[in-house]
């Protein structure tokens, strides 16, 4: 087998005397959609923390593309391809839609040790912002302050941002929340065409999206990763069943 | 839009004015005005600096008056040592602020919020007590510039006008610096960063290092208003450095409009323009100016210019 795009073995990460992350492994390959559920405070955040560089494990290690990326800063990780959503959106409020995207294409187009051109009038970077907006339906909010946006379109603008700095592997961090009915149709709509050029691992609360989407599954229950596989292998595994009950009740009545 | 347009036409008058006031004074027969705006000009320059990295780069700096001192020293020890030349003088002054600004710089933004306000202001007072210890200049008194910055006949700084007009120069100089650096792709991260650092990190940013070298970029812009404020007063002590000079360019910076490009000025203006009025009524001014501030920083947020946007919408 080729070697994953991203590999994770054996990570352990501890707050105090509770375990967050307990031996996580996991493979995510290249054109992979790969879910990761789990109940609240399962530890999902904090392993994609971990993947993103903003939060360091006690062991076991991290790897994109072959290269060992456990202890690498978050903006090192960036440039090697590696973007990510944040839960609770993380967007500049005081800069317009198409600055901020402008701002994630600028990160990786050359130094940013300018001091006097005018950076808005940089054709390439703002029509990567255009594309990037564009991409997730916003093109025609680009010149609006992200601070007067609703809360859906700043989960788009969110990626957006992910997009435009042209990874490898987009790591979404429940990119759903508080999103309304259309607005998730919508969400899994577009994430339907992103996987199509770009690895994604994807952590959300919302099972129908989950399993509409995944290629694979990992289920995280208290810092480990009890099962691994395919949404059917995931739906018939008893050990699922029995840590996810209350959940898995909401996946047969909206599923 | 209109908003925008009182703001403009007041700013555009304020420079027109600082740029005719020279004739002014020539017509009038009143010099002391020139004295008192070139002392205004001059920490004008000073306040825009602070303005880069507290406005711009949310870098709450409390310790911006170690470099007027640093520069000001500069100027007034080679001149004291023989070296009068201002070629001399002045390049030594931007870097000697440049390197401590580097040092501190470095140092100071390992912290964060309060901590970092507390950490500028610890090295500034620094710098304050060992400008006092340096007996050969002066210690405690002070250094006495006996001769202004020789710059080889091409601009006299003895002569009023001209000074005033270098002073007002270097001020617009300095602001159109920042103008491009504000809208350049360094100013556009510098500015991210204030807004959310973390966002930055996750696409790619290294943030200290992008906000140290805004810092030092800030430091030099002072350490220029220091050299100059020493052929001012023709005399450089340790005052200058102490943490209240630190907080009146606070001050300036908040009045005139935080993030504005003039309203650094603005608020320097109507700050010593107030200190000079009041200050010739009344023995108790601090009485008066205290409250006139508040009022100002509650009731005008955005400080001057935010005020005049609103003005200007009704």
């Amino acid at each position: 087998m080729a070697e994953p795009l991203l590999r994770v073995e054996k990570l352990v990460r501890r707050f105090g005397g509770i375990v967050a992350t307990d031996h996580v492994s996991l493979d995510v390959a290249a054109g992979e959609l790969h879910a990761i559920i789990g109940p609240n405070g399962a530890g999902k955040t904090t392993l994609i923390s971990q993947l993103t560089g903003h939060l360091a494990p006690h062991a076991g290690s991290v790897s994109l593309a072959g290269r060992d990326i456990t202890y690498l800063p978050a903006y090192r990780r960036c440039a090697l391809g590696l973007a990510r959503s944040f839960q609770i959106t993380s967007l500049l409020l005081d800069f317009t839609a198409a600055d901020n995207v402008a701002l994630a294409a600028q990160a990786h187009a050359g130094t940013s040790f300018r001091f006097f051109a005018n950076a808005r009038k940089e054709k390439a970077l703002r029509d990567a912002a255009h594309a990037a907006l564009d991409r997730v339906g916003l093109a025609h909010r680009a010149d609006v302050l992200v601070s007067k946006l609703s809360h859906g379109e700043r989960r788009q603008i969110e990626l957006a941002v992910a997009l435009a700095s042209k990874p490898k592997l987009l790591l979404l961090d429940e990119p759903m929340a508080g999103l309304g009915v259309t607005e998730s149709q919508g969400m899994v709509r577009l994430l339907q065409e992103l996987r199509k050029e770009v690895s994604i691992v994807l952590v959300e609360h919302d099972m129908p999206a989950v399993f509409a989407l995944a290629d694979r599954i990992s289920v995280l229950v208290y810092g480990r990763v009890i099962a691994s596989g395919d949404p059917d292998a995931i739906r018939a595994n008893e050990d699922v069943k029995r840590a996810y009950l209350g959940e898995a009740h909401v996946v047969t009545r909206h599923g | 839009m209109k908003g925008l347009s009182v703001s403009k036409a007041v700013t555009a008058l304020m420079l027109a004015g600082l740029v005719l006031l020279p004739l002014y004074s020539y017509l009038s027969g009143n010099i002391f005005i020139l004295t008192l705006f070139t002392r205004i000009v001059i920490l004008a320059l000073a306040a825009a600096s602070l303005n880069l990295i507290m406005g711009f780069g949310g870098m709450m700096s409390f310790g911006h008056a170690a470099y007027l001192g640093i520069g000001g020293y500069a100027v007034g020890m080679l001149a004291q040592e023989g070296v009068g030349s201002g070629f001399i003088q002045f390049p030594v002054a931007l870097a000697a602020s440049a390197i401590y600004a580097l040092v501190i710089g470095a140092l100071s933004l390992r912290t964060r919020g309060v901590y970092f306000i507390m950490i500028t202001l610890a090295f500034a007072q620094m710098a304050y007590y060992v400008a006092s210890g340096l007996a050969r200049y002066g210690g405690d008194d002070g250094l006495t510039v006996y001769k202004r910055s020789d710059f080889s006949g091409l601009i006299n700084l003895s002569n009023r006008t001209q000074f005033y007009y270098l002073c007002l120069a270097c001020l617009f100089g300095v602001i159109f610096l920042i103008w491009r650096i504000v809208n350049s792709r360094f100013g556009l991260v510098v500015q991210g960063l204030r807004s959310n650092e973390q966002r930055m990190q996750a696409i790619g940013f290294p943030a200290k290092r992008y906000q140290l070298v805004c810092f030092v970029i800030s430091g030099t812009m002072c350490g220029l208003a220091g050299a100059l404020l020493a052929n001012n007063t023709d005399f450089v002590s340790p005052a200058v450095m102490y943490w209240t000079r630190s907080g009146d360019l606070m001050v300036m910076v908040i009045l005139g409009g935080m993030g504005t490009l003039f309203g650094p000025v603005m608020g320097a203006v109507v700050y010593l323009l107030l200190e000079e009025f009041l200050s010739q009524i009344t023995e108790y001014w601090a009485l008066i100016m205290g409250p006139l501030l508040l009022l100002i920083v509650l009731f005008g947020r955005g400080g001057i210019m935010g005020l005049l946007g609103r003005i200007g919408r009704g």
